[in-house]
């Protein structure tokens, strides 16, 4: 059950459902709250994240869920977008609320890294170490891979479109950190959601 | 006009720089089928299509398709190794093929580095080249193992999410929920596929979580392993290099995580496709990177593969 007053439905100022409908998913009234989403949900057995109760938050204007963990949780494994009777795109209007909460600066700090990672090397899953370069060379492969880690160009242009869409000033890093000469205006991205950090860096692993 | 027979071979991330025989397999097992896999000099992440799409949607496009722009310049198809790659690059080229707005905000950022997009190629998953492009029969008459000696293993096959889904943009028909095209793959082999409870499953890696919430991540790869093993099988297939550390690495991590909530620590060797198929084509264990490197240490395979070449070894000699 929900428990929010029946008038907020009335008197809220609807931003995520305009939003929504501007970027393409004018569909999103069309959710009925069957649950046939959260039903088969595999992250939702294991987590907060109930698929059907973010589509009824959208519908009502709710914005706590741009700065809660849920949406975090999804794995993008299309289950929900595939079983929706009213064949709505459930999965891909997650990834946009994902963009939402990044624009009002909340992003978990594990996500910030990676993208740090991918703007000075091209690569989400960057050659960091020497062992892997080894490793390649083990089963015959080039020491470094024919991607931009072996094309310095490449790896400019990738950072030129970064700056061009101005994806380095959403998490906070000055072109010129980037190597790219050209002022931008910086942003200030929050850390709210510091508290999931700890927990998740409890777990000592050997990190890949 | 697109040439036959030599594809652009899209790399990503995690094959190139943590699983690397899945790339020396991959190019050797196409080439013995007559496939060349060019590279794709200067690419970049694809980038996730999970990850990044969910903080930038227009960042992931606008990289996606530089990506897809060095393919065209090649003139060669693009295949991909990995499920996530995948799914990028062929949305990407979906989007761009179908939505003028999109296509046009896009060339206007690509031509700040002097590239453009045509839409003159296509994106294709490996497994699609194999099943549909190739084809079962032709592969099936190739496998050297399959009459006499069989290779006839039990394996848990995983498809992995963005290979099948969203349907709608993937070539395998409206039947997300229960294909068999990898099954038959796999078969073809001379292996069984084995049926396990909940097989069509997410890995639980992508999506961002297994980089914000690992224990989250392992938990549905916890169930997966104890479901696998409930089967009785002896290898898992991936035709994903995410999937593959999620149960590679992931064995290890589940065996400390969740050490009091599995009734023993888990041990299943994680093979990639087209290493298996490598085998059955009549090609040695080193030949499609299933031989461990013993000088390094902290690199995979995590969970030893011995068992599995001991077993081949045994049917190949029964």
């Amino acid at each position: 059950m929900l428990d929010y007053e029946p008038d907020i439905i009335t008197n809220c100022t609807n931003t995520l459902v305009d939003s929504l409908k501007e970027a393409g998913y004018s569909e999103v009234d069309a959710c009925i709250q069957c649950g046939t989403c959260s039903g088969g949900c595999p992250s939702g057995e294991r987590t907060a994240l109930k698929v059907r109760t973010i589509m009824r938050k959208v519908q009502l204007g709710i914005e706590d869920i741009l700065s809660e963990n849920d949406i975090w949780y999804c794995s993008t494994c299309y289950t929900c977008l595939e079983r929706c009777p009213r064949k709505l795109p459930i999965t891909d209007m997650i990834i946009f609320l994902r963009n939402l909460a990044v624009q009002k600066g909340f992003m978990l700090k594990s996500h910030l890294d990676l993208c740090k990672k991918f703007c000075f090397s091209g690569h989400g899953v960057p050659i960091d170490d020497k062992k892997w370069k080894e490793l390649r060379e083990f089963y015959g492969l080039k020491k470094v891979p024919p991607t931009v880690h072996s094309h310095e160009k490449d790896l400019d242009e990738v950072k030129r479109l970064l700056i061009s869409s101005k994806f380095n000033e959403l998490i906070n890093i000055d072109s010129e950190e980037l190597g790219i000469k050209k002022k931008v205006k910086v942003s200030i991205v929050e850390e709210t959601l510091e508290k999931y950090i700890t927990e998740e860096e409890k777990l000592k692993i050997s990190k890949i | 006009m697109v040439q036959d027979k030599k594809y652009s071979l899209f790399l990503g991330c995690v094959i190139p720089n943590r699983y690397p025989f899945i790339e020396a397999a991959t190019k050797k097992v196409f080439q013995k089928l007559g496939i060349t896999l060019v590279d794709m000099e200067g690419a970049s992440c694809c980038p996730a299509p999970g990850v990044f799409r969910g903080f930038d949607i227009d960042t992931w496009l606008i990289i996606a398709t530089r990506n897809l722009t060095i393919a065209e310049n090649n003139n060669y198809d693009i295949a991909t190794m990995c499920n996530g790659c995948y799914g990028s690059l062929l949305e990407a080229d979906h989007q761009l093929k179908s939505d003028v707005e999109k296509r046009n905000m896009v060339n206007y950022h690509l031509s700040k580095v002097n590239r453009s997009y045509k839409g003159s190629i296509k994106v294709k998953h490996i497994i699609e080249i194999l099943y549909k492009d190739i084809g079962l029969d032709k592969i099936k008459n190739r496998v050297k193992y399959g009459r006499k000696n069989k290779l006839d293993l039990r394996i848990a096959v995983h498809y992995g999410c963005h290979l099948l889904k969203p349907s709608e943009i993937r070539p395998w028909g409206k039947d997300s929920e229960t294909p068999h095209f990898l099954d038959d793959l796999v078969e073809a082999t001379g292996c069984k596929s084995i049926n396990y409870l909940d097989k069509y499953r997410c890995c639980g890696a992508a999506g961002a979580v297994r980089s914000a919430f690992k224990e989250i991540s392992l938990d549905f790869t916890r169930e997966k392993l104890t479901n696998m093993r409930a089967a009785g099988v002896e290898a898992i297939i991936t035709v994903c290099p995410f999937c593959h550390l999620q149960f590679d690495l992931g064995q290890i991590e589940i065996n400390k995580i969740f050490k009091d909530r599995i009734d023993a620590p888990f041990n299943i060797p994680v093979i990639y496709y087209t290493q298996l198929l490598g085998l059955a084509l009549g090609m040695n264990p080193e030949e499609v990177g299933l031989i461990k490197d013993k000088e390094l240490s902290g690199v995979p395979p995590f969970i030893s593969i011995e068992p599995f070449l001991t077993k081949i070894g045994e049917k190949l000699e029964g």
